[in-house]
């Protein structure tokens, strides 16, 4: 059964595959930094900090197997970005790849966008699946013939070959940002797009790559008086004016391109009113939102905020209209997660295909799936243990009470090292890919 | 009567109990503060962003760049015997000099 089907009411998830080194020891370049399906669900890349891009295929379903659907192989690999060092600002500028994210296909190739802190590459990836052999002055390797062994001519023909998956970088957008690019994304109308750091979001044309429009510039005169920074941006999906950005604040601007060049004035802010009874040193940092995103049709946006998920209704600015809690009971750690930086983690959040089910990331190598219409709420854990082919993920539960149940985990038994930043949804079928630290899982639907 | 006595201790009891509550975030500030008395009020204030925008500031300036640069040739001398014909000391490094840092020719294990 093709589709979406409902979240975790009915939907059983099963372990498909889990790309990556069992190793213990994680070499700082594989730690996994982003994840993206394209749009036809197709591919899906995967970047990390060592600069790489990997990219996945899914196989077409095969007739012996016709209730799995097909498992993703690796497709085409490549680096994308390199360290580099601004010796003017004497900056170290990482090769971490921030985000990557797919244009619409239009024809043979796939494009997609990938970013560092500093620069934004523009990537073809084409297949090669025939070469043209027969030439009259060249021998098949390549070598020139000798013009006196020549007596007929012939036309060359095109021949089957090994299929070879070329990765090749058509544009670099450099040099348009003093900040640390967080965020990019694709407008609807394929031809621009959008990149934003701390503090700028610019506007750039995917042909032109010497020159960029500021689009929001929040800097302020004195930099003593800074006090938000931006935290991510993305473009409506269908509305090619609109996009919003988030703030380190809680905050989320929806701005129209139609009103002004620069838009630094919002048309629409998204904020929820504070209980001034609640407010303690940790209410800001863990406000900080982390990643938005809009859903699929276009009337809600979600945001991720250290302890919670947030789905808003862009008619509405005055709360979410749906709030959930991913791990509430780390509300009573929030010293010790202040002292070990964890409390800045940046976790990330995806819609399933029709916008149903929200899910999110967490600890212990935990990840979280809330079904918005049935109201239910599913943890699952991402682990070799539960790696058997087409075995079903059991809901994993924290303890938060004294009493402890068998299979429970106690919050203070969680790893923080093993955390889920990073999933992707299958944008039509009920396909997740979850990244743990070095590691790509790969989950389906329980098909019968 | 003996009512009234239980409905006053009942009373007494929940006033106690909200006295006692306090939302786990103020408890988890007051611990701390316990331990870093001297932080400061303004937690998400512009000390902590300024760090952020500062990520991958690696040397204050030229002067901490070149301190930096002899501390690591000092250091590479004992580990390199055979450049020991090579002068040291009277060389003002360059940005040339600076050890970059090795690109990832490895292929990423994903794709293993």
């Amino acid at each position: 059964m093709a589709g979406t089907g409902d979240g975790s009411s009915d939907v059983q998830w099963c372990f498909s595959q889990v790309k990556g080194a069992i190793d213990d020891e994680v070499a700082e370049a594989d730690v996994i930094s982003t994840v993206e399906f394209n749009h036809s669900g197709e591919l899906l890349a995967t970047g990390d900090k060592g600069g790489r891009v990997v990219i996945f295929q899914q196989e077409p379903e095969s007739k012996n197997q016709p209730q799995c659907r097909g498992e993703y192989n690796v497709y085409s690999t490549f680096q994308s970005h390199e360290p580099e060092f601004d010796y003017l600002k004497s900056l170290e500028i990482e090769e971490k790849i921030n985000k990557i994210r797919w244009l619409p296909q239009k024809n043979a190739a796939q494009f997609l966008l990938s970013t560092n802190d500093k620069t934004i590459k523009l990537w073809k990836i084409s297949e090669r699946d025939k070469r043209p052999e027969g030439y009259n002055l060249k021998e098949e390797d390549g070598r020139y013939r000798d013009f006196n062994t020549v007596t007929t001519l012939r036309v060359p023909v095109f021949m089957p070959m090994d299929l070879m998956v070329e990765a090749s970088p058509r544009r670099v957008f450099a040099n348009a940002h003093t900040y640390h690019i967080n965020s990019i994304s694709v407008n609807s109308d394929c031809e621009t797009y959008l990149s934003a750091d701390d503090l700028r979001i610019n506007l750039w044309n995917l042909e032109i790559n010497d020159r960029s429009f500021n689009i929001v510039d929040i800097k302020p005169a004195n930099m003593e008086e800074l006090t938000e920074v931006i935290t991510a941006a993305e473009f409506h999906p269908n509305q090619c004016n609109t996009f919003v950005y988030s703030s380190s604040k809680g905050t989320i601007r929806l701005c129209d391109m139609r009103a002004a060049a620069l838009c630094d004035q919002h048309t629409k802010l998204f904020e929820e009113p504070e209980d001034p009874n609640n407010r303690s040193f940790f209410s800001e940092i863990i406000s900080s939102i982390s990643d938005v995103k809009f859903s699929h049709s276009g009337r809600y946006m979600m945001t991720r905020d250290y302890l919670s998920v947030k789905v808003w209704d862009l008619n509405m600015e005055t709360r979410p209209v749906e709030t959930y809690q991913v791990h509430d009971y780390l509300r009573s750690k929030l010293c010790s997660l202040y002292e070990n930086d964890c409390i800045f983690d940046k976790f990330e959040c995806c819609w399933n295909g029709n916008d149903s089910v929200v899910m999110t990331g967490s600890y212990n190598n935990f990840f979280r799936m809330f079904d918005r219409g049935y109201r239910q709420d599913v943890t699952l854990e991402a682990s070799r243990e539960n790696s058997k082919p087409r075995s079903v993920l059991k809901p994993r539960k924290v303890s938060t009470g004294g009493k402890r149940k068998k299979d429970e985990i106690s919050v203070d038994c969680l790893d923080f090292n093993k955390k889920i930043l990073h999933t992707a949804w299958h944008p039509l079928d009920n396909i997740i890919a979850v990244a743990t630290t070095n590691n790509l899982y790969i989950f389906q639907e329980k098909l019968n | 009567m003996s009512e009234e006595v239980e409905g006053t201790t009942a009373s007494e009891e929940v006033q106690e109990m909200e006295d006692k509550v306090i939302s786990p975030e103020k408890a988890e500030e007051a611990k701390l503060k316990a331990r870093y008395p001297n932080l400061g009020a303004k937690p998400g204030g512009s000390d902590l962003l300024r760090k952020r925008l500062q990520k991958g500031q690696k040397y204050f300036d030229s002067g901490d760049y070149n301190m930096a640069k002899a501390k690591m040739k000092n250091k590479q001398l004992p580990s390199a015997p055979t450049e020991k014909t090579e002068i040291t000391g009277g060389h003002i490094p360059t940005p040339q000099d600076l050890p970059q840092r090795k690109t990832s020719i490895v292929a990423s294990k994903l794709a293993g």
